[in-house]
């Protein structure tokens, strides 16, 4: 099953590398990985995406937390939680599906932030899947390139 | 005041209470080593290798119960004490390792003996430094040995920048740690403590299968006391060895691979298994959906990956093994005394004929020297009170079978990772530990010449370590593998050995030889009474195998006995 985790670790250099070597020594997978700092200069956050049985991902979290520079450890997937991830897309973009790739643009909300004479590139942000219905409908015009951030996610607060 | 990176180093050892230190100088740690000679407090062993610097460091690791630490050079010098490292993490064995390193402004340039060290040993360290900033330096080595010492222990390597060695600064020596993440529970859980017991309580076939972790915790008196209060067999782990008085009435053995027979009956068919500082290592489980099929498994473990991870357990208790004996000994106190079941007679009665049936043995009336001979020799000649160190392979397993180990930390071996040429340089480093004790390494021809170079540092240091070799001409647990599952094609087993007599009086040690049984005990109390490094070479049957054996990926029951 997919599980996405969220962890805390130290900004310092090499932290990462232990991250993903614990990952590649240990046979686990990574589906995507974004890290970035905080607005606590000392602490980078990582959000991690894999898959596993439930032995995998509980053995996943605790050799992650017994790592020295690895802060706090959360696995989202067990909570109620926001999880949104983006995509740079350049389409090709001629004659008339030149309104067709902005008809969809609009649908789902992307925005246009490059444009050329042949192509359009476009910005998009929403969950996994939004991300790969619109791809969907944009390869069948021509997709040039596309850049993916990986997921990120928070939990959700308290309603009560 | 003003001190130099150096000074720094040399006062922070001051301050954790190093008394030794196995190294190897270089280029990039010309400083501390000058600086050495005006530091009368810290006796440096330089050994030959740096391989021996870091077991040196373990052996002295495991023989005292504190923090070993070694100090080489950068490049070579690191990655010479890569295998050392990698089997203490193994085996979660407190060291320390201070790596020179190339100065901060050429790391990364391929300077000259440059290496990734913190790199390369990220995956078989408990955790590393690179130093940046002589200012840190202070705070680093207070660090370095806190983690290496507390929870569950490991190496850790600080890596040294020739240019913060030399740095200047006002250092501030940290009395206390705050590493925010790091904080180990020690304390066991009263709820699943109480779980645990109930459940022990209940047990008709109760075992514990205990680990390293039992030394490292220094919990083999609870253990003891908790076994022998409700008469519960114990079995442990080759690393286990010492944490339970052997021979005692409870005790089955070592169990696994080569375990004993009624060990791995008793764990076959126990119906609770108290799991205490052991880690359900593939060597001790066999196949592992067969492993205890019949059991109720409790497991104490101060280090939460181990539990879980290769089998699941049904009640588990995460903290320090003293801790959770000592409450489990507190709440059994309560029930006491208490009368065995009928079903925990019967099952007491049926492991003494399990014993009666298969005991450990071998061939007693072939005329040949067996190397079992020769340990059963040791182990009388030194009343069973010497320190014992062990190569790798066949040497190994006939030492944890023949020599009963009374005491933790008496008994060092290179368990989890299986590296040879671990117990020569370990057996001095023990013997530096402690110098009024017998120090044996238990070799085979093969592995003792993995790190015969130390017998320098033996002859040097005047450490009159023994050397026994069970001289069989073969790598024979390879040998023995392929004589079982191979149709006895001897690919690359048979090796050529020098003549280790004369090898011995080359290095200024003294050697020795037994071809016969007879010969056995005049060259072993030869050994005994002689205050210098000795080599005794026992060559033995050359085609002796291992027994019993669960061969690769069997369950525990099925054995191997002739």
């Amino acid at each position: 099953m997919r599980h996405v985790i969220s962890v805390s670790v130290d900004n310092e250099p090499g932290v990462l590398s232990r991250v993903t070597g614990l990952f590649s020594g240990r046979g686990f997978n990574i589906e995507s990985l974004c890290v970035a700092p905080t607005i606590d200069p000392d602490v980078s956050h990582i959000t991690l995406v894999t898959a596993g049985n439930e032995m995998i991902i509980e053995q996943i979290i605790k050799q992650l937390r017994k790592l020295i520079n690895v802060i706090k450890v959360v696995d989202l997937t067990a909570t109620e939680h926001v999880e949104r991830e983006m995509a740079l897309v350049k389409v090709k973009a001629e004659d008339r599906q030149r309104a067709e790739v902005l008809r969809i643009a609009d649908i789902f909300r992307c925005r246009v932030v490059d444009v050329s004479p042949a192509t359009y590139t476009l910005e998009i942000t929403g969950t996994t899947e939004k991300l790969n219905a619109v791809l969907g409908l944009l390869k069948s015009i021509g997709i040039q390139e596309v850049v993916r951030s990986g997921s990120l996610a928070i939990q959700r607060s308290r309603k009560d | 005041m003003k001190m130099t990176g150096s000074q720094i180093f040399l006062k922070c050892l001051e301050r954790e209470g190093v008394k030794h230190i196995f190294g190897f100088p270089g280029g990039v740690v010309l400083d501390i080593y000058d600086e050495l000679t005006r530091t009368p407090f810290i006796k440096h062993i330089l050994v030959r290798h740096e391989q021996g610097a870091a077991h040196a460091a373990d052996g002295y690791a495991r023989a005292s119960g504190k923090v070993g630490v070694c100090l080489v050079t950068s490049g070579p010098g690191a990655t010479n004490t890569v295998s050392g490292i990698a089997s203490a993490y193994m085996d979660s064995i407190p060291i320390v390792v201070f790596t020179g390193q190339v100065p901060t402004p050429l790391i990364g340039n391929d300077a000259f003996q440059e290496v990734d060290i913190v790199g390369i040993t990220r995956p078989c360290t408990k955790h590393n430094y690179l130093v940046k900033d002589v200012k840190d330096l202070a705070r680093i080595i207070h660090e370095a040995f806190h983690i290496a010492r507390t929870g569950r222990p490991g190496p850790v390597l600080v890596d040294l920048p020739k240019d913060v060695i030399q740095g200047v600064t006002t250092p501030k020596f940290p009395e206390q740690i705050r590493i925010k993440s790091y904080n180990p529970n020690y304390h066991a859980n009263p709820k699943q403590i109480k779980k645990a017991l109930e459940l022990i309580l209940k047990a008709q076939r109760p075992v514990i299968y205990a680990g390293g972790g039992v030394i490292l915790s220094k919990a083999s008196e609870e253990l003891t006391k908790f076994a022998e209060a409700l008469q519960i067999p114990v079995t442990t782990t080759l690393m286990g060895l010492g944490g339970f008085p052997a021979p005692h009435s409870l005790w089955l053995g070592m169990l696994g691979m080569h375990g004993t027979y009624y060990a791995n009956m008793s764990v076959h068919h126990c119906d609770v298994l108290i799991a205490v500082g052991s880690r359900f290592d593939d060597r001790v489980t066999g196949k592992i959906e067969e492993f205890a099929p019949h059991a109720k498994i409790i497991h104490i473990d101060i280090d939460p990956t181990s539990i879980s991870k290769n089998v699941v357990v049904d009640i588990p208790i995460v903290g320090d093994c003293q801790d959770a004996l000592s409450q489990l000994n507190a709440l059994a106190a309560e029930h006491l005394p208490r009368e065995l079941s009928q079903a925990h007679r019967a099952w007491l009665a049926q492991i003494d004929q399990w014993k009666r049936e298969h005991p450990l043995t071998y061939d007693r009336n072939s005329g040949e020297l067996k190397p079992q001979f020769v340990v059963e020799k040791l182990y009388e000649l030194t009343q069973g009170n010497a320190i014992i160190s062990t190569e790798v392979g066949q040497n190994q397993m006939w030492a944890a079978q023949f020599y009963p180990i009374r005491n933790p930390n008496r008994w060092l071996s290179s368990g989890g990772l299986g590296c040879m040429g671990y117990g020569f340089p370990a057996a001095l480093g023990a013997q530096v530990a402690c110098p009024d004790d017998i120090v044996i390494d238990i070799a085979g021809d093969g592995s003792i010449q993995m790190n015969i170079q130390e017998m320098a540092t033996a002859v040097e240091y005047d450490l009159p370590v023994k050397v026994a070799i069970l001289n069989n001409g073969f790598l024979g647990m390879v040998r023995q593998w392929q004589q079982l599952f191979y149709e006895r094609r001897y690919s690359f087993t048979p090796m050529v050995s020098p003549d280790f007599v004369k090898l011995a009086e080359a290095y200024g040690a003294l050697g020795l030889r037994a071809e016969k049984p007879s010969e056995v005990e005049a060259v072993i109390r030869e050994a005994l009474n002689t205050r210098k490094p000795v080599l005794m070479d026992f060559r033995v049957a050359s085609e002796e195998c291992v027994l019993p054996m669960v061969p690769a990926g069997a369950p525990m029951h099925k054995m191997l006995l002739t």
